[in-house]
């Protein structure tokens, strides 16, 4: 039996501002630990989604993708994830997008409700260090993540999404 | 230096030129760049592929404390973590003196051999399949993965879970899915448990029975189109490679053989902790990309290819019963014409997969993996080389380390390096089989990224914020204006 919730975060902690979603996710690992529900959470880190993650999404009830965007809106998305088939893979990494449908297509199952927190960042040089804005994005997709965790439920995350 | 038309390095008068820019390649890692000029009557003059983005790797990791490189350096790389992880270590052995337990070199092997398969599987079944299923000029709208799914679903999915699998071994014997510690400097933090045997062994003969069928595609694929898969892009080449001591296939460990463009062997056998003595490493203007040589046959005339195709072609034998057979079936293709095709690299992975699966097994059965005695140590050195075949090619790694075990000094040559001049053959050869003197579509241009695609490059090391990886073809005319434009975003939508 898998947790119900699966959280991806996605990126390079020695990529500058790509750091900010393995960042936010350990410090999610112990904040829930702490709050004695961790066991209603799968976390799952990686450098970039590919399509083995499809096999990850089996038997959850609802998903979850942490990552830094480059055009993103300041200070970040928090949208619905939707599959897609008209979606394609063109790289060694894929959207969560691409994910949803390849579970899909691969699995002939239609995915649990995914979202994305997706925190503007300014660099991702690699050895660049975390920069002051991510810094303080940090800080607010940290509160959205409190209140995502304490009421894991779609129908409430559907009603905390932004503009993309 | 100037080079003549026929070899599309250097147009004569650039400034008469179109520019037509590929830029990025698509389904391939990072940031390449195509750019081709063409003059009035669309003859190509020159054709260079470009790496964009520098990668300051070496910068990266000096002024670190050695036993930090084999963990920091999977942090160069979201593609090949694993890859870097080993080679390091292999290094770093040297420095700390070790001669590594049996326990710990197989358990290194598994992880490398995990490493193998995943990466080989994503990138026949999901980054190339739809060129080689649908043909590189097919309906852009269709050829990608989602037109693969519907069309062979059951390929598909043994992509998907034959990547899964070699992830699972990685996993298990790094101690992680990413950032993986179980490699260390003189051995490993962690031995393979039962459990953890017994649950790889679950599905392992899956595994091979998938590898060996993903064989079977590759060379029906060449079988239906004979003429395209033996000509397209297709070069001569000199080789480099690790071989064992009795000249089989390993792609772990071994001595480096080079062989020129007509199989005379350079050197062999050669011990990799002197690589600087055979290989030195050339600068052109128009690249950040490093151009490594053969020493003996100088900066021109010395590139070489590495990788699955010259792995195969180059072995003695593979040391697995199914792979060996694959690949003395791929020799003697059509007189073996294979075993020289740009294309050829595809079966040629496949053959590797194969063996990965098979070794996978084996060492599975191996009662070393559950052994006790997992880190030695020796004489301290202040200088270690570490080279180990990635799925790309052959990847070395090469640190000095001061008095206080700091990194002072690091160099790699990573596979997709080693393969830049053989990529730029490569496009060039396609760019005069199919290009030259017609109007470009998108399915021309695709030619070229199927050639680059071919050797699988890693072009820069993972970045992959979500709106980067877009495809963009810009045509100008001779004075640099803008004459056309068309862009794929990275979902696959086109625009003008």
């Amino acid at each position: 039996m898998v947790p119900p919730v699966l959280i991806f975060a996605i990126g390079n902690e020695s990529r500058g501002d790509d750091a900010i979603a393995p960042l936010l996710l350990r410090r999610l690992a112990s904040w829930l630990e702490t709050e004695n529900i961790a066991g209603q959470f799968e976390l799952l880190e990686d450098f970039q989604l590919q399509i083995e993650h499809a096999a990850d999404i089996a038997g959850r009830e609802l998903i979850l993708f942490i990552d830094a965007g480059m055009d993103t809106l300041d200070p970040y998305s928090f949208y619905r994830a939707q599959y897609n088939d008209s979606r394609t893979l063109f790289s060694h990494a894929i959207t969560p997008e691409a994910v949803l449908s390849t579970f899909r297509q691969v699995f002939q199952k239609t995915p649990p409700p995914a979202f994305v927190l997706c925190v503007r960042g300014e660099q991702f040089e690699l050895g660049a260090p975390l920069s002051p804005q991510a810094e303080k994005r940090m800080v607010l997709a940290w509160e959205l993540l409190h209140a995502l965790t304490r009421n894991a439920e779609a129908s409430d995350w559907e009603n905390r999404t932004t503009p993309v | 230096m100037t080079k003549t038309i026929d070899n599309l390095e250097t147009a004569a008068h650039p400034e008469n030129l179109r520019r037509v820019a590929i830029d990025p390649v698509s389904r391939v890692e990072g940031h390449g760049k195509v750019t081709l000029l063409l003059d009035e009557n669309d003859h190509i003059h020159q054709v260079r592929l470009h790496i964009v983005e520098f990668r300051g790797f070496e910068k990266f990791i000096q002024g670190r404390p050695y036993w930090e490189a084999p963990v920091m350096v999977q942090r160069l790389c979201g593609i090949c973590p694993v890859s870097h992880h080993l080679a390091a270590s292999k290094a770093l052995d040297m420095i700390v003196g070790a001669t590594l337990t049996p326990t710990a070199e197989k358990v290194r092997r598994l992880m490398h051999y995990g490493q193998m398969l995943q990466s080989h599987a994503l990138h026949f079944y999901h980054l190339c399949s739809p060129d080689l299923l649908f043909g590189f000029d097919s309906d852009v709208a269709k050829r990608n993965i989602v037109g693969i799914v519907a069309a062979y679903p059951e390929i598909a999915k043994q992509g998907v879970l034959l990547r899964k699998y070699g992830q699972e071994v990685i996993r298990i014997t790094a101690g992680k899915r990413v950032h993986g510690t179980g490699s260390i400097p003189g051995g490993v933090n962690k031995n393979v448990s039962i459990e953890e045997r017994d649950y790889l062994l679950k599905d392992i003969e899956q595994i091979v029975a998938w590898s060996r069928e993903s064989v079977g595609i590759a060379r029906k694929l060449f079988e239906q189109n004979l003429d395209l898969y033996n000509n397209f892009g297709r070069f001569k080449a000199h080789t480099l490679n690790l071989v064992r001591e009795d000249g089989a296939m390993d792609l772990y460990h071994g001595g480096l053989r080079a062989r020129d463009m007509d199989g005379n062997t350079l050197f062999d056998h050669y011990d990799y902790s002197h690589y600087w003595d055979v290989i030195f490493e050339d600068v052109k203007p128009w690249s950040y990309m490093k151009f490594p040589f053969l020493r003996s046959l100088g900066p021109e005339e010395g590139w070489y290819r590495v990788g699955p195709l010259s792995r195969v072609t180059q072995c003695d034998f593979i040391p697995t019963p199914l792979a060996e057979q694959a690949r003395k079936e791929f020799m003697a293709f059509n007189g073996g014409s294979a075993a020289g095709a740009t294309l050829g690299f595809h079966w040629a992975r496949m053959i590797e997969m194969l063996h990965s699966a098979e070794q996978i097994r084996e060492l599975l059965l191996d009662p070393d993996l559950q052994g006790t005695d997992l880190v030695t140590k020796g004489k301290r050195q202040e200088r270690g080389v570490g080279v180990i075949e990635a799925p790309r090619g052959t990847l070395i790694h090469h640190y000095k380390v001061d008095e206080h075990d700091q990194i002072i000094r690091c160099n790699l040559i990573v596979s997709t390096t080693h393969n830049n001049q053989a990529m730029n053959e490569g496009i060039r050869q396609v760019a005069r089989q199919y290009l030259d003197g017609r109007k470009l579509t998108e399915g021309l241009l695709n030619h070229i990224e199927v050639a680059i695609r071919a050797f699988d490059p890693c072009l820069s090391c993972a970045t992959h914020a979500l709106g980067k990886m877009p495809l963009e073809v810009e045509l100008l005319d001779a004075v640099g204006g803008m004459l056309s434009t068309l862009s794929r975003s990275s979902d696959g939508v086109f625009s003008n």
